[in-house]
Order: C-alpha cells, then structure tokens, then sequence
C-alpha cells in the first residue's frame, strides 16, 4: 500500500511533476480512498424547484464526498484536497480548514493538495463572483462530518459498542467508558469501507464545537513558502527544455495580422522562430485576441524578438474608440430616458410635479480601469507527440481554461490536464483564459516543447479585460422633511454581455443587480433605467464588477442629498434604510438575478446593513471634532450577499492633496470562517478602492490603451497606505447563509473617500479619478 | 557569450548577451524563479535583489553591469539574520495575500534594516515605496518592518 501517493505537495514544489495528474487519475491513492469507489454527492441549495440557485446553478454544482476529498495515511497523515485555486483570499486554506474541523483533525497533521482541475470530480472550482466560501462551506463542513462519521463507525465497530458511545476527538476517536481510543490513522482502512452517512444523516458541529472555524488559529498554508520565496506561481514553470513566448497582439480590438516579416526577429539571438496566432472567432470571452508569438530560448531574447518584428494589421471599426468622445455618447444617452429595470410608483412624473428647488440632479463618471495583477497573465503548456496537452497555468476558472484549449487548439479532452499554480493576483482578469489558449496554440506548434507565455507588463495594461466606464445620472425630488420622494437612476455602461455577443449593448439583469435596482431605500417613487452604449473594448469582471460605479454615484448622492437637507448622512442614510426588516429582492426590488442566489434564502436584510454602517462610524468616532483640512465620509454596500461600510478620514492640504488618514471597515458576511484573512481581504480593499478613487485609469486613443505601465496606469503605493486601518467583523452567526469576502469591501471605499474630501472642503467630487483638487 | 555571475555565494556560468537583465538569467537561465517579473522597468520592486547587500531592480540591472559583483536573492534570505528576522516578521503578521510581490517587498526591507535598525515611519514608507502590492498589503507590510526592526535591534524602536 502506497500510503502517501495522494502528497502532492512536494511535486508542486519541486517542479510540477507529471506524475501529479497519473497519481490523482489512477487512484493509486492512500487507503481511506483506495477501498471505496463512491460517486460524489452533488449537494444542491435553493428552495424554488423550477430555478436552479447558487452552487447549484454553475457547472459541477458541489461536491462533499469525503472520499475525493479526504485521504488518512496508515501514520494518521490527513490530506485534504483544496478543490479551488488560491490567488490571495485565503481559500486554499479555509475551505480545507472547514473539513479538518468538522472531521475533528489536527490541523498540524493536514496536508493540503491543489486539485487539477476536475469539476465531475470536485464540483464547481471557479473562483470569481465572491463563491467559495459561500457556496462550499457547507458542502465541506458536510464532507468533514461524514469523514468524522465514518471515522466513529470504525472505531465503535472494532470495539464492539454502540456508534453513540464514541467520539472522534482531535485525530482519534474515544469510547469513554472504557478507555479506549484509536488513532485516525488506525482507524483509516476500515472508516474507508463504511457506508458514506446519507445527506440527512451526516451531524454537523454546533458553532460552540468548532476547532479552527471563526478562530484564528490556522495559519494560510502558503505563507511560510511565499516568505521564503519557494512558493510556485502560474508563471513560475522551469522545465527542461522550455522556450519562452512573448507576443505581439493588435492594439484595437477586432484588428487582424494581415503579414508580418520576422527576417529581422528570428536574427535575435536566441530566438526561435514565430507562431501566429488565430484572432478569435465570435464571442471575445475567453479566446486570444491573435497575433503573432515570438518563441526563444528566454523571456528577454523573446521580448527583443518582437521589439524587431514588421506587422501590419487590418482595420478595425473600434479604432474610433476614443475615451473623450465616448464619455460625451455616455452623458447624451444618460440625458434620455432609458430602458427601465425597476420602477415603483412613478418616478417620472414626480420629478415632473416636483418644484424646480426641490429638484435635484447630479451624473457621475467612473473610468475604465486595469486589474494589473503584479503576476501578469502567464501559462505553461507541453503537448507531446503522444497527444497528451499538461497545462500549468494561474486561472481562476481551471475547468474552463481547460475546455477551451480542447475546443479551440484540439487537443482530446482526456488528454488535457490542467495543473493550477498560485494566482498571482486576478480581481478578475485571470477568469478570463485568453493566454492559456495562447501558449496552448504555440506548443501545438512546438511539440514535445514545454512552451511558457509572458505577458508583460504592458501587454496586461493594453490587452486587459477592462473594467466597464460609466456615467451614472441620478436625479431626486425632495420631500419637506429632506428626503428623497422620487428616484431616477440612470445608469450607463458597455456591458459584460458583449464578450458573449458584441452587439450587446445595455447592463444586464447581473448588473444593475449589483447596486442600482437592489437599494432598500424607503422611496415611494423608485426608478432604475439602463442606457444602451456599445463596448469598443473587451469588458471585464473587475474586482466586485460594477458595484464600484454603482456604489460610488448612489453613495455621493445620497450624502449629497443629506447636505442638502442639512442632516448628518450618517443618520440620513439610516432614515433612507429604515428599520430592520428583510426584503425579498425579486418582489420589492425586481431583481431577477440576486447574484443568481434564492431571493428566499438571501433576502436584503436592512438590519444588517444598519450594523455595518454603525460599526463603521463607531469605528471613526464619526461626528467628533477633525483638525483643519480633515473630514470624514461613509459609504456603505450590499455586494455578493455581504454588508458592508466604510467611513475614510482624510486630510487635504493647500494644495488640493488629498491624503488618506484612516479607514474604519465594517463587514458582514455570515458565518465567518477565517476572521484574519476576512480582514486582509478589507485591508486590500482600501488599497484598491484608494487607487480608483485617487489615481487609476485606463484611457482609450484611436481604438487603444493610452497607459501602459505602472508609470501612467498609476496604483496605490506603500506611501498612500493609510496609518490606521481598523476593521470591524460583526455579526458573525451561523443562522445566516454566508456572503462573500473577496468583493464585497471595494464599493463602499471610493465614496467615502469621496464624501470625506466634501466634508474637508465643501467641493463635491463626481468624476473618478481624483487626482488632485486643484 | 559566457558570463561568470556570483549568486547567493555561488559561481554561476551562463550563455546570455551581456545586455541580458539579471532577472531573465535569474527566472529563465538558471530557474530561481522566487525573484519575480512584475514590471520591465524598475517601476513595482517585484524583481528586487542585493548586489553588494544593497536592493536593486533586476529587471533593468544587465548582466555586463552585476560582472562578479555578489548577487542575493530572496532564495538566500534564510542564510541572512536581517533576512531571517524580516521572513519571520512576514510569517507572525500574515502580511502576504497573494503573495507575488512579497519576495521583492522582503527584499526591499532587508536592504533598508541592514542600514537602520531603527527605522523611522518615514523611512519605511520611503525604502518600501517603490513595491508595488496590488493586493494591499502596505499596512501590514509596515508593521512587519517594525517588529523586525524592533527584534533586530533588541527591542529599541524609533
């Protein structure tokens, strides 16, 4: 018996074996495996039979089959699967962490191993749209009971007593009565040959039970490696006899290598040669944008290889994507009535009625911005004469980027493995598996080499998957108390549609659900329209997606009507809330998307918005007295099913500087798993809400990026850091269906910084990025 | 042609142009792929190394400028008391997320504690300034500096 074939940890470290997909296929596995050939169980959530909701919804579902997911080694060495990639969130931790417990493990004596990506296999291992946590924490707590389960069956089988008189308790399990206790490795062979504990069987932990959940207790498993530089990213392949790829792409969209000449290219010492690459056909989603690779013996050689290349490309019709005058089409179409997408009452009419004084309007604009992740888009791939395709790559959608070199290189499917490394950061960009398909594309043409795509850093900044401009109008008619008796929001924005159909144009029901139709605001006259504008560039899923637009427009108003009412906006925005009380999205709000959760499981709970907001602005000591030239601001969300707000301090100088002195956070998210890196998730956010409010943004010229580098696309650095950032984790309660993490901190950040400035100085900000205010 | 490159006490042979930067030799030639690429152009700090203790960019740093001048790497940090002190401040703080530009951030701060051990806010945000994180990581990255700084200099902070 192999009792280690499932660590695979040590392959990952020591240079991607090949031997990782053998092992993890042929089930030579260890021997809680080996004995039973069990098929997943694919747990499905929701409540209505006719729509399919969450983890149910994607592709693969769940998974919480002890057996693919857990291994015990005769020594009592627990390895867990980490079905879902790692790119900063904590997830390669957490989730396995949710197994160890509630199978009652010490964590000391776990190893996790990275899944290849397997989807019939594990469930659904995409990690975008905030999911992991919230759709896998109870697939795993159920995974880890019923290990624990079988676990106690074993052990009160070979003693001979009743299963109740057992308990697994940290890596054993003890008959009380009589002393006895057996290790889980003792135990591992026979707990294997149980009967998996059928759904309504399988006991979970009482919260009070829990070993590592909610505690901070357990360590990220990669940190040590990554201090010590040891940790292995999606760009960090080395392979005997790799060649390095760098390519050559148009810089407008839709344009097509018409020829090239690579004479003076291939002269390059250590050149190779070239590969065109095939320009996509239909929906730019997930397919390579085309061009031409220089392949070379280094990343540098290849650099300097297509610094020499010839090209010329075809025209495009995007080439008059100009950011000015798109800017000025946005405003023209937000001045005229939309489509509308929620409507209460009668909005229009209202406004109509309404006094010219009591009326008031405002439109805000936020850029096109680039994820510029510090690992670039990067992919290995080696198809060798035999047909086999291995694929070692950081994507956040595994399954996905597999499928597509399958369909679009022609590999055969049981050939293609995909290998996921570390993401080196993605807020989106690397959901997006252009650049796997690339290199795939290169090694079809370079067999038995393992063949490595770099991008740079300008190719990320000029090719990315941007996030959407905007500009939001917003108009209200006040009522004599101050508030808000109508409400217009227009909302105009190249929408994330036009990857799967260019012609798409408008925000889908997955966009204006992100923060403009699903306000709980006690507004008798509510509308939401949305205008139709085209996307002249490739429209990505940007870090909580067009919440940041949304957020920032419907925050600014509402503290801009707060001054105009001469109320605090604190309690402004409480009054505009109201009460506790939880609304069903679908019927109140017409949000037929819900970020495709059950209306009846996540309704909008404003009670839990009310106690981020508090927690925020308890957190700021909001109404004390500033020093000269500081003000405080709030924003507050509701985004992939997490409350959450922030109230920003800032300092602004004679100059117009603006400087970030402190931020107060408040979340919550359910059930919280990890607490510390819940936290580093809204420590990261201010950092990133900080550069989108100050500093970033992508700008378009004839068709292309202007920005290229980190010297015009400007992020937060180390000095912008604000001193103090305190979070505050409330409402943490297993009663309520977890939320996301990743996401959900960024909306609320830009806006409060935004209103914080207004108190400062009284000058109102509506465009982003700040920049300065002189 | 054949350049002789010391890394991390090592003599290291490879065949590049002497107009090569350190870091492709570093990351494609000689597979020490904890120096990471980031930025091309000395602009996010994700590519630092030391040359002669001190931090500098490998990814403007050609092979003809380092000739023998000694090269460490993040890989070499365990065999560094500041280096030591700084990887063990990044454990006890969890400063990483993702964890890319942590190498050069470690870089950064071993460089700037081998100078002063009792580095001032100012000169933290100033040495550190040049790393980019995206994930943002500043604020822990700050208070990791500090405790390695204080652990460094026996308790005695600025």
């Amino acid at each position: 018996m192999n009792d280690r074939a499932l660590t695979l940890e040590t392959d990952e470290i020591d240079g991607f074996s090949l031997n990782r997909r053998a092992l993890l296929k042929t089930g030579v596995a260890a021997s809680f495996v080996l004995a039973v050939s069990a098929q997943g169980v694919v747990y499905a959530q929701g409540a209505a039979p006719a729509k399919k909701y969450g983890a149910a919804s994607m592709p693969g579902g769940t998974v919480d089959n002890p057996l693919v997911f857990v291994s015990i080694a005769d020594d009592g060495q627990v390895t867990i699967v980490a079905s879902r990639v790692e790119m900063g969130t904590g997830v390669r931790t957490s989730l396995p962490m949710v197994v160890a417990d509630e199978m009652d493990a010490d964590w000391a004596r776990v190893t996790v191993v990275q899944a290849d990506a397997d989807e019939a296999r594990y469930g659904n291992q995409n990690v975008d749209g905030s999911r992991s946590v919230r759709h896998f924490f109870e697939p795993m707590r159920r995974c880890g009971a019923a290990a624990r389960q079988m676990l106690e069956a074993a052990a009160a089988a070979q003693w001979s007593v009743p299963v109740a008189e057992v308990k697994a308790t940290l890596h054993e399990v003890v008959h009380e009565k009589t002393g006895q206790r057996l290790g889980y490795g003792q135990l591992a062979k026979a707990a294997a040959k149980q009967p998996i504990p059928p759904d309504d069987k399988r006991r979970l932990k009482t919260a009070s039970e829990f070993r590592y959940i909610g505690k901070e207790v357990v360590r990220a498993v990669d940190l040590q490696n990554i201090s010590r530089g040891t940790a292995k990213y999606g760009i960090d392949p080395h392979m005997p006899g790799m060649v390095f790829a760098v390519i050559a792409r148009p810089a407008v969209l839709g344009a097509a290598l018409k020829s090239y000449k690579a004479d003076r290219a291939l002269k390059v010492p250590g050149v190779i040669k070239v590969v065109e690459i095939p320009k996509y056909t239909g929906p730019t989603v997930y397919q390579p944008l085309g061009g031409l690779a220089v392949v070379a013996s280094n990343t540098w050689a290849a650099i300097q290889g297509r610094n020499a290349l010839e090209l010329n490309w075809s025209e495009s019709e995007n080439a008059r994507y100009d950011s000015v005058s798109f800017r000025k089409l946005m405003q023209d179409v937000a001045s005229k009535p939309g489509k509308a997408v929620r409507n209460n009452g009668d909005a229009v009419a209202a406004l109509q009625k309404a006094d010219p004084k009591n009326r008031f309007t405002a439109e805000y604009y936020i850029p096109h911005l680039a994820h510029a992740s510090m690992e670039p888009p990067s992919a290995t791939v080696l198809i060798k004469d035999d047909g086999t395709c291995d694929i070692w790559s950081s994507v956040q959608d595994p399954q996905n980027a597999l499928d597509n070199v399958v369909k679009l290189v022609g590999t055969a499917k049981e050939k293609t493995t995909l290998h996921p490394l570390l993401i080196g950061g993605a807020f989106g960009r690397k959901s997006n598996c252009d650049f796997v398909t690339e290199a795939a594309f290169i090694a079809k043409a370079m067999p038995g080499r393992p063949v490595k795509v770099v991008w740079t850093r300008e190719d990320d900044v000029q090719h990315d998957f941007y996030h959407t401009v905007s500009i939001e109008h917003l108009e209200a008619a006040i009522g004599p108390d101050g508030m808000p008796t109508a409400w217009l929001h227009r909302t105009v924005a190249p929408t994330i549609g036009s990857l799967y159909n260019p012609k798409a144009e408008g925000e889908s029901p997955g966009e204006y659900g992100m923060g403009a139709v699903n306000l709980p605001y006690e507004i008798p006259n509510f509308r939401v329209e949305t205008g139709d504008v085209p996307a002249m560039t490739r429209i990505g899923w940007f870090r909580s997606v067009i919440n940041i637009p949304h957020a920032f427009a419907t925050q600014c108003f509402v503290a801009e009507l707060a001054h105009r009412a001469g109320q605090d906006p604190k309690e402004y925005a409480l009054k505009l809330i109201g009460p506790p009380r939880k609304i069903n999205p679908l019927t109140a709000f017409d949000d037929i998307s819900n970020y495709s959760e059950s209306p009846l499981i996540y309704p909008f709970d404003t009670g839990r918005q009310r106690d981020v907001i508090e927690a925020a602005c308890k957190g700021a000591g909001w109404g004390r007295k500033l020093p000269k030239g500081h003000g405080l601001g709030l924003g507050f969300s509701y985004c992939f099913m997490t409350y959450t707000a922030t109230v920003v301090e800032v300092a602004v100088d004679d100059k117009g500087g603006v400087t970030v002195v402190a931020a107060d956070m408040a979340i919550d998210c359910g059930p919280q798993v990890m607490p510390e890196r819940i936290r580093a998730q809204m420590e990261g956010a201010v950092i990133m809400g900080l550069s989108l409010a100050l500093m970033s943004e992508i700008t378009f010229q004839k068709g292309a990026a202007v920005q290229s580098n980190f010297n015009s696309y400007l992020v937060a650095r180390h000095t912008d850091s604000p001193p103090v950032v305190r979070t505050h984790l409330v409402n943490n309660h297993l009663q309520t269906p977890p939320g996301g993490v990743g996401e959900p901190p960024l909306p609320p950040v830009a806006p409060a910084i935004a209103n914080a400035i207004f108190a400062a100085t009284g000058k109102r900000i509506r465009d982003l990025p700040i920049k300065s205010l002189s | 042609m054949t350049t002789t490159l010391s890394i991390n006490g090592q003599q290291r042979s490879i065949e590049a142009p002497p107009d090569t930067p350190l870091l492709w030799v570093l990351r494609d030639e000689l597979g020490m792929t904890g120096t990471k690429f980031g930025c091309g152009m000395a602009l996010c700090g994700a590519c630092t190394v030391h040359m002669n203790g001190s931090p500098i960019r490998s990814c403007v740093t050609p092979i003809s400028v380092v000739g023998n001048q000694p090269i460490a790497t993040i890989e070499n940090m365990e065999n560094d008391e500041v280096g030591r002190a700084v990887q063990r401040a990044w454990v006890d703080l969890s400063v990483p997320q993702c964890g890319y530009c942590q190498a050069g951030q470690i870089m950064s701060a071993v460089g700037l504690l081998r100078t002063n051990r009792t580095p001032s806010d100012d000169d933290i945000s100033g040495a550190m300034g040049g790393n980019i994180c995206r994930c943002g990581t500043y604020h822990r990255i700050h208070a990791a500096v500090k405790q390695a700084a204080a652990q460094l200099s026996g308790g005695k902070t600025s």
